[in-house]
């Protein structure tokens, strides 16, 4: 009886400490990412690198000043499609939703989200460049943006749905239209929490390469205007990444190192704000 | 839990009517009309998505018809398409990325859930989070110049344990089935431990009492009782994992070793539907070679949508289960 006893202990103390082993090999492997990039990344990053133009093979030194700029037009152009029909179908959900209607919607959003990043490039490409038969920053602008739908119209609703009904009882007991109420009243006090929303949205589509392949392409100088295809920061990693020239290799790195730290910081921050106004509704 | 915009819909009809320039002046309609044409753009997209994969891709579907999913040859110089080998890259290299990520995320789910401190769990899991941050480009980067290395020190040592197998024969060049197996698992196992920690936090907290106080060890009051009960919700996490394994493509694309063939060995290199998309596209001269690349992300399309159907069901079920209690 007591040896039972004993092996079933020990069957408890094994598996529980397997179940921490496993934890920490998790949260190992992103300190692991960290280091390494933070080293091999930091360490070759110069001025040179958000000032200049790559350079043809076999120069050193240059930098991929257009991939930065690339990647900024790309956003500016994603957020320009995602979030106001984010924004918009989550206000629709939180407010007006409750029907047949709107659980469709929440359903067909959901699947979206789970579409393969490269299956919405070639979206993209069907859309604009096979019409227009050239590569632009605009096609590359759409894939992104519409990845951006499904987080926008979630996470606005969740934030939404989060603001107590008194606030809006007090409004419409006030003799608010609804409409006034939602803009005057929801929405305000759901702000933050949208707008983080938003930030954790653009940071994921900041650092998707697939989707760009074959809508905004590259460029190895800048991209004057929306039509011309651009270089991005994630489609350079890959290029210098699988060529064979070690100083590109060191400019993979450097570029590694700056969209994790970009992408990394904005979610330390958004989910630091999250977390201070309360756990994020689900 | 009734939620509030529902209970404000309802009231609407039953209000007294009023005429339409007093419902236009308070901007209801207005508001109305706006949000809801957001929420038709999105099921539009989406049906557009759809037509435009399924249009582009009718040269290639009438050619090659269903034969295009059990054929292996890929030679677009002969204008012969098949997309075997793709499909079997995809869900080799999805199995056995589950088969790692699975016992790692559900281990560290239970060890958050169950015996960390809130505190540290709560630190822990916002760190695995940012895990799930990392730009897949980022993950393979890593894979080609740091984990490819280390898979070739330790292949020896597999090979003397497995080497009997015909499933570590052959070569290992370093880009592999194997390696794009093991990033996968890197880039899926937040996911699984997110959503199975939420899971299993959420069952009943006197399912636990009334195990221990029959004497059951901690250990066997979580795999005995608390797993069996969150089971649906655990399954949904890793069906969500999955479907992200499958359409994984940078990651994949750099490790893999992009061969079109079909070997039996997970040293061998391979090649997934999604990286021959990325690798292949913007070179695909010709509409039959663009039509069956995209054809190909019809299939992918269609598997990740039909798993993602599954998982979201898994999960609703054991959340509604939990918040019913």
């Amino acid at each position: 009886m007591t040896l039972h006893l004993a092996r079933r202990k020990t069957v408890n103390l094994v598996m529980l400490s397997l179940t921490g082993l496993c934890t920490v090999i998790t949260a190992g492997i992103l300190f692991f990412i960290l280091g390494y990039l933070a080293i091999h990344g930091a360490a070759s990053l110069n001025w040179n690198f958000f000032t200049k133009l790559p350079t043809p093979v076999g120069e050193t030194g240059g930098g991929m000043a257009n991939a930065i700029v690339g990647s900024a037009k790309l956003l500016f152009l994603a957020s320009l499609v995602g979030v106001p029909i984010g924004f918009l179908g989550g206000v629709y959900l939180a407010e007006f939703g409750g029907s047949t209607f709107s659980f469709f919607v929440r359903y067909t959003t959901d699947l979206l989200n789970g579409v393969p990043s490269i299956v919405i490039g070639i979206f993209a490409y069907t859309v604009i460049v096979l019409p227009q038969k050239h590569f632009s920053t605009l096609s590359g602008g759409l894939a992104l943006g519409v990845m951006m739908i499904p987080i926008a119209v979630r996470s606005t609703e969740e934030f939404l749905r989060a603001v107590p009904t008194s606030l809006r009882e007090g409004a419409m007991a006030l003799g608010a239209s609804k409409a006034k109420t939602i803009l005057t009243v929801v929405i305000p006090a759901a702000k933050h929490g949208i707008l983080t929303g938003i930030m954790l949205d653009l940071a994921r589509v900041a650092g998707e390469t697939a989707p760009l392949l074959f809508t905004s392409f590259s460029n190895r100088f800048w991209s004057p205007g929306w039509e011309q295809p651009t270089a991005a920061l994630p489609v350079m990693i890959f290029t210098y990444a699988i060529a064979p020239y070690e100083d590109w290799h060191q400019q993979a790195w450097s570029a590694g190192f700056v969209l994790l730290a970009l992408v990394l910081s904005v979610n330390i921050v958004a989910r630091i704000i999250l977390s201070k106004k309360g756990p994020v509704p689900r | 839990m009734a939620a509030p915009s529902t209970t404000l819909a309802r009231t609407g009809p039953s209000r007294p009517v009023r005429s339409l320039a007093q419902r236009l002046r308070g901007g209801d309609e207005i508001a109305h009309t706006i949000t809801f044409a957001a929420a038709v753009v999105v099921l539009l997209i989406t049906a557009l998505l759809v037509f435009e994969l399924y249009t582009n891709s009718s040269l290639s579907r009438a050619k090659f018809g269903w034969n295009f999913l059990v054929t292996s040859t890929w030679d677009p110089v002969a204008g012969e398409f098949g997309a075997l080998p793709f499909i079997y890259g995809t869900v080799i290299t999805s199995t056995l990325s589950l088969l790692l990520a699975i016992p790692l995320g559900v281990g560290a789910a239970i060890f958050l859930a169950e015996l960390a401190p809130p505190k540290i769990s709560d630190a822990l899991t916002f760190l695995i989070e940012l895990l799930a941050a990392v730009p897949s480009v980022i993950i393979g980067l890593l894979g080609v110049f740091v984990l490819i290395p280390i898979l070739r020190t330790v292949e020896p040592a597999i090979r003397s344990v497995l080497g009997w197998t015909p499933l570590f024969q052959g070569p290992f060049y370093g880009v592999s089935l194997f390696s794009a197996g093991v990033v996968l698992a890197i880039m899926i196992v937040p996911f699984i431990i997110s959503i199975s920690r939420e899971i299993i936090l959420s069952v009943p907290g006197d399912q636990r009492e009334a195990a221990l106080a029959l004497g059951a060890t901690r250990w066997e009051t979580t795999w005995d009782v608390v797993v069996p009960y969150a089971r649906k919700g655990i399954m949904g996490s890793i069906f969500l994992a999955l479907a992200r394994s499958l359409g994984e493509t940078m990651a994949v694309t750099m490790v893999i070793g992009n061969d079109p063939k079909i070997k039996a060995s997970l040293f061998a290199p391979g090649y997934s539907i999604a990286a021959v998309i990325a690798n292949e596209f913007t070179e695909a001269t010709g509409d039959l070679y663009t039509g069956a690349l995209i054809e190909l992300g019809l299939v992918l399309f269609g598997l990740t949508i039909l798993i993602n159907a599954i998982a979201r069901l898994l999960v609703m079920s054991t959340t509604s289960k939990g918040a019913a209690r």
